[in-house]
């Protein structure tokens, strides 16, 4: 299952948008998440479509991956496109059942919300299968830089995240050495009642902690020994390169939101 | 020659209100020269692990001092002090900072503030010593133990350090890790000369070293030649250290009537000695 699941996946690649600063693909993705909401016809859904569209050709990730590791999302987009289709009263009646009416404002609004969702899924999907989580982290930190004024420990927060996703493999191993001690010794991860199986996860969660303060410990010393002494004159070894392409992206996005703008109702 | 180190009748106790317990170190004194490769032997609890981290400033002795590069450690000079030693702890996962393999080197450079273009040189040429060039962009998981430890050693030298400490650094490893890691360290001392302080309970590891330094409850109990060490004999298996397998092998030997002369350090001095023991009958 959890090879499916692209969630927060990385995908290497040497795409147009691998290839992108994190910095301009951050903002890229969070500008378009407002600016969707611009949208209220169909050539203005569409563009955005197509627009998304566009940029998954772009990442060069192939779509039906894509769509089979959103799934779960999928169902959801379904889930909504028929509440709105059952509950929306407006307009002509398109299709009349008896027990059930389906009127043309509902049609159209469970579009609109579902390709709204799905653009919004896609997006931010393909910029987490197309950024690796520590250029992303880098990215976050050079952006909230200016909250540094405002004494946010801006540093720090990206540090955190860093170690925190240098961690998660060996973390993820280490449950799973404990998971199968824990099996040599008859407790049974699988079966029984709910209340059985959550019981039998407490033994595999309290060595699971005691070792990550272990750890902890551990790196803490590590680091300190090594001279860390916060983000004070510290230099960064991964630089960021704003080049053409970044420009290039964010220049296409102002096209595409003074489209939107044009178009809109 | 030039000193690196030196503990001067050092004492430490963790708990210092409670004058009964015994200190973790007592009393201590020696010192490294610069090129040398000293071991610190001796069981669990026998305070070497204390004394790495009086070395490194992590803790301050109640009694005596420690001088690096001659000059007393304080709490003033403690970060250059560290800027001048490497240190490789034991668990090779939980000194790995960064999420690549250049990361992890390049980060002890960004703590000291060192400029990106020089940084790119030091990472990549201390990564060449250590023989981890091909793996830059390598993320931790994906490295065995002994590549790890020869990472940790890498983002030391970037440093450019005038001691190297292995705190225990191969006891996590699968022999031929450890060898990976222990001719990766002799290799450089011989390349460029570097001052080694091993903190070990591997007897075979502390043969290389050209001093050893055998602690027992907190006490400097002997200090020589590795040889000189290894024939205390049975006093170091009392102390609950194993002797090097050549040695132990000796004296199965000799218990069962082989005539061998003197002591044995290596596998291959018992070797020679023994397909040559017939001729001096």
């Amino acid at each position: 299952m959890m090879e499916k699941m692209i969630f927060g996946r990385y995908i290497p690649g040497e795409s147009f948008v691998h290839r992108l600063d994190p910095r301009s693909k951050l903002i890229f993705v969070f500008a378009f998440i407002l600016v969707v909401f611009l949208a209220n016809n169909i050539v203005t859904y569409a563009l955005l479509l197509a627009f998304t569209l566009l940029v998954i050709l772009m990442s060069r990730i192939r779509l039906y991956f894509l769509i089979n590791g959103l799934k779960p999302i999928i169902i959801l987009l379904v889930f909504t496109f028929f509440i709105h289709i059952l509950f929306t009263r407006e307009g002509d009646i398109l299709l009349d059942l008896g027990f059930l009416k389906v009127y043309e404002e509902g049609l159209r609004q469970g579009i609109f919300i579902s390709v709204r969702f799905l653009v919004l899924v896609f997006m931010t999907s393909i910029l987490t299968l197309t950024t690796s989580p520590i250029s992303i982290t880098d990215g976050i930190e050079v952006l909230l830089n200016p909250l540094k004024k405002i004494k946010l420990p801006v540093h720090e927060l990206a540090l955190m995240m860093s170690i925190a996703l240098r961690f998660i493999p060996t973390l993820m191993d280490e449950t799973d050495k404990i998971m199968k001690a824990q099996m040599a010794r008859g407790s049974d991860l699988s079966a029984g009642p709910l209340k059985e199986r959550i019981k039998a996860v407490v033994p595999l969660l309290v060595p699971l902690f005691v070792s990550a303060f272990k750890r902890a410990e551990d790196l803490a010393t590590a680091m300190e020994v090594r001279g860390y002494r916060g983000g004070e004159g510290r230099t960064r070894y991964r630089q960021l390169k704003w080049d053409w392409r970044d420009t290039l992206c964010l220049v296409v996005f102002v096209i595409m939101t003074a489209l939107l703008v044009f178009y809109r109702n | 020659m030039t000193e690196i180190l030196s503990f001067n009748n050092v004492s430490f106790s963790y708990t210092p209100d409670n004058p009964e317990l015994r200190n973790a170190v007592q009393d201590v004194s020696f010192s490294i020269n610069e090129g040398e490769w000293i071991a610190i032997v001796g069981h669990n609890g026998s305070g070497k692990s204390t004394m790495v981290k009086l070395v490194c400033g992590l803790l301050f002795p109640q009694d005596g001092e420690v001088r690096v590069m001659r000059n007393v450690l304080t709490e003033e000079n403690l970060w250059e002090v560290r800027s001048n030693i490497g240190m490789v702890f034991q668990n090779p996962d939980n000194q790995f900072v960064g999420a690549t393999v250049q990361d992890d080197v390049a980060f002890a450079l960004e703590n000291s503030g060192v400029p990106y273009t020089e940084m790119v040189d030091r990472v990549h040429s201390s990564l060449a010593q250590v023989k981890m060039d091909k793996f830059l962009n390598h993320e931790p998981h994906h490295l065995s133990g002994g590549q790890k430890q020869r990472v940790a050693i890498a983002g030391a030298l970037a440093m450019r350090p005038k001691l190297l400490i292995l705190d225990e650094a191969t006891s996590m490893l699968d022999p031929q890790g450890r060898d990976e890691v222990l001719k990766t360290v002799r290799a450089l001392r011989e390349e460029i000369g570097l001052t080694v302080l091993s903190i070990t309970h591997d007897v075979e590891e502390a043969l290389f070293a050209d001093r050893v330094l055998f602690m027992n409850n907190g006490q400097k109990y002997a200090e020589g030649t590795p040889s000189e060490i290894f024939s205390l004999g049975d006093k170091l298996v009392e102390f609950g250290l194993e002797l090097p397998f050549a040695m132990r092998m000796t004296k199965l030997f000799k218990d069962n009537g082989v005539l061998l002369e003197g002591q044995h350090m290596s596998e291959e001095e018992l070797v020679n000695d023994l397909w040559t023991s017939n001729f001096n009958k």
